[in-house]
């Protein structure tokens, strides 16, 4: 049984068809990896998946319940998290105060045991503050567990967000260009936090230009151009498609 | 903030409050410094719709002013005991505040901004037009609170209520802030796509605190109205509610320490410069002016912020 | 009955011919930069004062509206340049208090220069009311009709036809592709200022003789001008026409045929129904965010 199932998904901004009949299918357990051009429609699938924008047609179908135009608020309850191709960090809090923010869900969120300061609230606040930092040595950022998120590199702000992203436990967990902007040995680092996250059960689908990591970490691979699938398939099946090699991967001489 | 600092400030706050009026030689000093301490209770609420939520709203003096009036409604016309009528005219605004709440916080910037505008300035007009209900531009005034047979009457022990409900205030807003609901506020701030992302109904979390701040301002006007003994609809002026946002603004956006010396600031202001009626307008812009551009958050953080950077280097 | 209709039309077209002009106002500012001028209303009030304590003065008055005018430019531009340009990038918050505190600001200094009593105008033709269809219309009024025309036929011109005009709706329509073709945004920004407050000025000397010029007269005329912006779409200069012109309309005959005494709860009304219900106002686009 796939995990998230998108069938002939379309969206259309004024004239432009950014998807343009889509479907594929995401197997839990696997890392996928979507690829393509810019502007081929990678983050506009993502924010369709996400609830930030309503299909046009088609339907999207996470474990076989509908979610197409579902408010996002409601899909991080169901298992879908993400992260953002431009940072969406919380600049206003600290870093660990981000992760517990991903965790939002499963908190006593009622105003009036807040306003109190009730004993359980601070004791679960406790907790997940302890689980947070955790997390961020899972991703490998432990080191600024107690820092304002404004004080933390590039780097180590790609991996806060996917920290924030693991706080709220999610079945699927969508990375919208993790390795943009780092350097090799960053882009490694992030390799290696991908591929703890996939086994600990967590089903990964990434957006990535990087294709080295794209290559070596992916299960299966989607490409996407002008809106539309262009081919999907294994790693050696896609790099071989004479298709996709004209289209991206540039022509071969 | 961390909660260290929050308890060493609100313990710094409650003995100022309780020591300062060792230096009053006077009972107008007392006067003076509760009406600061009740526009600081409402700048702490509006502080978290501003400062944490990072929302707007320029109509702010009108929910005080019905806070006012409507203690004063209930007590001088129709006789229920002044708790309960602080109660009920709480629950209007929050009502009120609901029902507007929701279409507007869905605007943002300015818009959201002229929204609240609006709101406020119908509910100057209104009181100053309803005058069989609310003795019209010439105000009205207000029996004395008194509960249980206790009346709070005088200066001082005004005084001690309103200190008291101060610290009350800002422990309330401190927890607030470090909760998961107070995290979800700021993450609102931080980054609306990625609160909902997470799990937050952004939506809601916004009409809630707007709705808290309105309780807060609410509340205090009715404590303003027993105090002073008089309302006028000009406590819901655009000017009074520009002044709540400049107190804010200038005191410190996301610190509730920050609002309350905005606040007091303020208040204290026009004491120390004689004559400063006539100023009072070209001070009052020329500080929102000076404050966004030099001191954009606010005098409190800024100072935090220096005395950190003096403590590394 | 007719005639009562048509006084209240008449008088509702001009004001709302005023805040048309204020509507235009904000406009052209907010076009050039996403930023909601507070201060607009005392580009008007700063224009009849001004003129109006000059004509006392002495100075014949097609001189003194083209001081008053050219002063409220100099003082629109002046705001430009110390209160919202050091604050560009500081974000949508800090602009709004800080136009606001300019409105506040400027109302303080005009206190303190003028005073706080009522000033007036001699009308420009005459104060011999003309009988219209059996209502009465003052010939000032067809002044504020005409000036205001011909400014909104000017400014067409100016968008349309000259050089720097297109200049500026290029820099609305794409500030940095503007900026690199090399037109400046900062000149842009500036400029829209100075026409923003020669709108204004214009419109509170022609309007002066009819409703007198007060200090305080700022506030209400500029949040009515903002309500004529936003019912007809913030950014489209037809819709703060059209806007104006309906807000004026509705508040007099609602005035007239209602209660007067909540003649300016009127706009602010019209604001937060528009807001709430169709927040791109008759002639404004829907925008769509990017993440």
């Amino acid at each position: 049984m796939s995990l998230l199932r998108v069938e002939a998904l379309a969206k259309e901004f004024g004239g432009i068809h950014a998807i343009e009949d889509l479907s594929f299918a995401v197997t839990p357990g696997a890392i996928h990896s979507i690829i393509g051009p810019n502007g081929a429609g990678k983050t506009t699938l993502f924010n369709l998946i996400t609830g930030l924008y309503r299909p046009s047609s088609g339907r999207i179908l996470f474990e076989g319940s509908e979610i197409g135009g579902v408010k996002p608020c409601r899909l991080a309850a169901l298992g879908i998290s993400r992260t953002f191709q431009n940072l969406q960090i919380f600049f206003n809090m600290t870093a660990i105060e981000n992760v517990m923010v991903g965790h939002h869900r499963h908190l006593d969120r009622r105003f009036l045991p807040s306003l109190f300061h009730l004993p359980a609230v601070a004791r679960a606040d406790r907790a997940l503050k302890a689980h947070c930092v955790e997390l961020m040595e899972f991703v490998g950022i432990g080191g600024y567990a107690g820092a304002e998120a404004g004080e933390l590199p590039y780097g180590a702000l790609k991996r806060l967000e996917i920290a924030r992203a693991l706080a709220a436990r999610p079945k699927l967990l969508l990375l919208d260009e993790p390795a943009a902007g780092l350097n090799p040995t960053e882009a490694r680092a992030i390799d290696e936090v991908i591929q703890r996250v996939a086994a600990s059960g967590v089903t990964v689908v990434l957006v990535e230009h990087d294709m080295k990591m794209v290559m070596g970490i992916s299960d299966h691979v989607l490409v996407l151009d002008y809106g539309r699938k262009l081919a999907e398939g294994s790693p050696a099946e896609v790099r071989a498609n004479p298709a996709v090699v004209a289209a991206y991967l540039g022509i071969q001489p | 903030m961390t909660k260290r600092s929050h308890r060493f400030g609100l313990l710094g706050l409650v003995a100022i409050i309780a020591m300062a009026p060792l230096g009053f030689p006077n009972a107008y000093f007392y006067d003076v410094a509760t009406t600061a301490m009740i526009q600081a209770v409402v700048c702490v609420g509006l502080n978290l719709l501003i400062g944490y939520a990072g929302q707007i709203s320029l109509g702010h003096a009108g929910f005080f002013a019905l806070g006012a009036y409507g203690s004063a409604i209930l007590t001088s016309r129709f006789g229920l005991p002044p708790l309960a009528a602080l109660a009920a005219s709480a629950l209007a605004v929050v009502t009120l505040a609901f029902v507007l709440g929701r279409p507007i916080l869905k605007l943002a910037g300015h818009t959201l901004a002229m929204a609240t505008l609006g709101i406020g300035i119908i509910i100057h007009i209104v009181l100053k037009t309803e005058s069989w209900l609310t003795g019209g531009p010439d105000g009205m005034s207000v029996d004395p609170f008194s509960v249980l047979g206790l009346t709070i009457d005088g200066d001082r022990a005004w005084y001690w209520v309103c200190g008291f409900l101060l610290a009350l205030a800002v422990w309330l807003s401190c927890n607030l802030i470090d909760s998961p609901v107070g995290r979800a506020l700021r993450a609102v701030h931080g980054s609306e796509v990625a609160a909902q992302v997470a799990g937050i109904d952004t939506g809601r979390t916004k009409l809630l605190v707007f709705v808290v701040s309105a309780v807060f301002a609410s509340l205090m006007g009715g404590v303003f109205a027993h105090k002073n003994g008089f309302v006028t609809p000009d406590l819901a002026s655009f000017f009074r509610s520009i002044e709540l946002v400049t107190m804010v603004v200038l005191g410190g956006m996301a610190s509730s320490f920050g609002a309350v010396a905005g606040a007091v600031i303020l208040t204290l202001l026009p004491q120390f410069l004689a004559g400063f009626e006539d100023y009072e307008a070209v001070v009052l812009g020329a500080i929102m002016i000076g404050t966004m551009i030099f001191l954009p958050k606010g005098l409190l953080p800024s100072i935090k912020a220096l005395a950190r950077r003096r403590v590394r280097s | 009955m007719a005639a009562q209709l048509l006084q209240l039309v008449f008088s509702g077209l001009t004001s709302g011919a005023i805040y048309a002009l204020a509507g235009l106002g904000f406009a052209i500012i907010y076009n050039a930069s996403n930023v909601i001028n507070f201060a607009q209303g005392e580009f008007i009030m700063i224009g009849g004062m001004a003129a109006a304590t000059l004509v006392a003065a002495g100075m014949p008055l097609p001189l003194a509206a083209l001081v008053a005018v050219a002063g409220t430019m100099l003082v629109g531009m002046v705001l430009e340049k110390l209160a919202v340009e050091p604050a560009r990038e500081a974000g949508t918050m800090a602009i709004i208090i800080i136009t606001i505190g300019a409105s506040i600001l400027l109302r303080g200094l005009a206190q303190l220069a003028w005073g706080k009593g009522f000033h007036t105008l001699p009308a420009f033709s005459g104060e011999r009311p003309l009988a219209v269809a059996g209502a009465t219309l003052m010939p000032q009024s067809l002044w504020v009709l005409g000036v205001v025309v011909a400014v909104i036929v000017a400014l067409w011109w100016f968008f349309s036809r000259t050089l720097f005009g297109k200049a500026m709706l290029a820099t609305s329509y794409n500030r940095l592709a503007a900026e690199l073709v090399g037109i400046g945004s900062r000149r842009v920004l500036l400029a829209a200022f100075a026409l923003s407050a020669l709108l204004g000025a214009v419109g509170g000397v022609v309007v002066t003789p009819i409703t007198f010029a007060n200090t305080d007269a700022g506030i209400m005329l500029g949040l009515k001008g903002f309500a004529a912006a936003v019912l007809g779409g913030l950014g489209s200069g037809l819709g703060a026409i059209v806007g104006g012109l309906i807000v004026g309309l509705v508040e007099a005959l609602a005035a007239g045929t209602l209660s007067s005494a909540y003649k300016d709860a009127i706009a602010f009304v019209i604001i937060l129904v528009v807001l709430i219900f169709m927040p791109q106002g008759l002639f404004g686009k829907k925008a769509v965010d990017r993440v």
